[in-house]
């Protein structure tokens, strides 16, 4: 069974506590529209599961496939090394359709994030190994699709439609306590 | 553009069908066995394993050109038989090796994809999806490479999920073979480049 090969450390981006009963890991891409409908269970999730749940993710842009996968996971990165991740992370998904520089402009002046920094940081690619970076320990864990989910550090392979994804979380949570 | 994402959900289902394929394994195994002789080390599921000389072959790369294997001597090759050009868990597996050819590149190795599919049919699925690799089509006699590697599923006509990594003196150094609705993934690929001797 595939698992996690690179430790979760403070330079992710996570949302809930560190010593969480569960952890899960999310490799997505902003253009993938599976990771979309993804965005909404998560989000699902972690309101039903509140502190017990903490929410990793790391990028995993198919730029192949996806035109603006990379360039969006720049921005998110560009925006979490100003504390603004999350913010930025929920408006790209939300705006999936719509990904492009015109969108990425516009959501650096919504988060009060400085637009010619973006442009900046965009054109000179500052953030692109970071993102590799992220890529490269997905291949390695064993991820190979968008989006994939770690539970646990093990990698979920079943469907993560809400019920399915909760389950497998609530059945990681029955794991580790009876450990 | 959705096929790689597609798979979590298209797998599932195409999953689901294979079971039936899969009750086949059992003949194409004892099949694999008897092409690939009884001196010749293969795996449960009938692949060649590591250690062996990998089977030269020329298969045609375009409708007008072909391709050698042991030209590429010198340098490690990655030979991923797969069973069809245009099924999405396929898709898949060729487009995140698309993804992820940099890393490959890194080790100096050169990814090849094989199936029974003809030229023509490589092409297009190629650049639809924007593939900047090489498919081979072990079309003529069908799946003959497949047979020689222990990677051809007779009794439903394609190749099985396999993946060998060939070092730079044309030795098999790892093979696996994934069951054929699993998406195989890259980890053991680049696990097996990077324990490659230097």
């Amino acid at each position: 069974m595939a698992t996690l090969k690179v430790p979760i450390t403070s330079e992710d981006h996570a949302q809930g506590p560190e010593n969480a009963e569960v952890t899960l890991v999310e490799y997505g891409d902003y253009e993938c529209p599976y990771c979309g409908q993804a965005y909404l269970v998560v989000e699902q999730v972690q309101k039903q599961l509140g502190k017990r749940l903490r929410f990793v993710f790391r990028n995993f842009p198919l730029s192949e496939m996806h035109p603006h996968a990379e360039a969006a996971a720049e921005v998110a990165e560009f925006a979490g090394a100003q504390g603004k991740f999350w913010e930025m992370h929920d408006k790209l998904y939300e705006n999936q359709e719509r990904l492009g520089e015109a969108l990425y402009l516009n959501l650096a002046e919504k988060l009060r994030l400085s637009t010619t920094a973006l442009r900046q940081a965009l054109e000179q690619r500052t953030f692109e190994a970071r993102v590799r970076a992220d890529f490269k320990g997905g291949v390695r864990s064993g991820v190979n699709g968008t989006p994939t989910f770690f539970i646990n550090g093990h990698r979920h392979d079943g469907s993560f439609d809400f019920e399915t994804l909760l389950s497998a979380v609530h059945q990681a949570i029955g794991t580790a306590k009876s450990a | 553009m959705q096929i790689l994402c597609q798979c979590q959900t298209a797998g599932l289902f195409f999953e689901q069908k294979l079971v039936d394929l899969m009750r086949f394994e059992g003949s194409t195994k004892a099949m694999a066995q008897r092409t690939a002789g009884a001196v010749t080390p293969i795996d449960k599921r009938g692949i060649l394993l590591a250690g062996v000389a990998a089977p030269n072959f020329t298969l045609h790369v375009t409708p007008d050109q072909t391709l050698t294997l042991s030209d590429l001597r010198g340098r490690p090759v990655i030979l991923a038989f797969y069973p069809a050009d245009w099924s999405p868990v396929c898709g898949d597996q060729m487009a995140l090796y698309n993804e992820i050819l940099p890393e490959f590149r890194k080790f100096g190795a050169d990814l090849l994809g094989v199936s029974v599919d003809g030229a023509w049919c490589h092409a297009a699925f190629a650049e639809t999806r924007h593939l900047h690799f090489p498919l081979l089509a072990d079309f003529e006699p069908k799946g003959a490479v497949a047979r020689q590697y222990g990677a051809y599923r007779a009794g439903d006509g394609f190749c099985e999920r396999a993946l060998f990594v060939i070092d730079k003196n044309g030795i098999i150094a790892w093979s696996y073979c994934s069951p054929v609705a699993i998406n195989p993934g890259a980890d053991g690929i680049l696990q097996a480049l990077e324990d490659l001797p230097k």
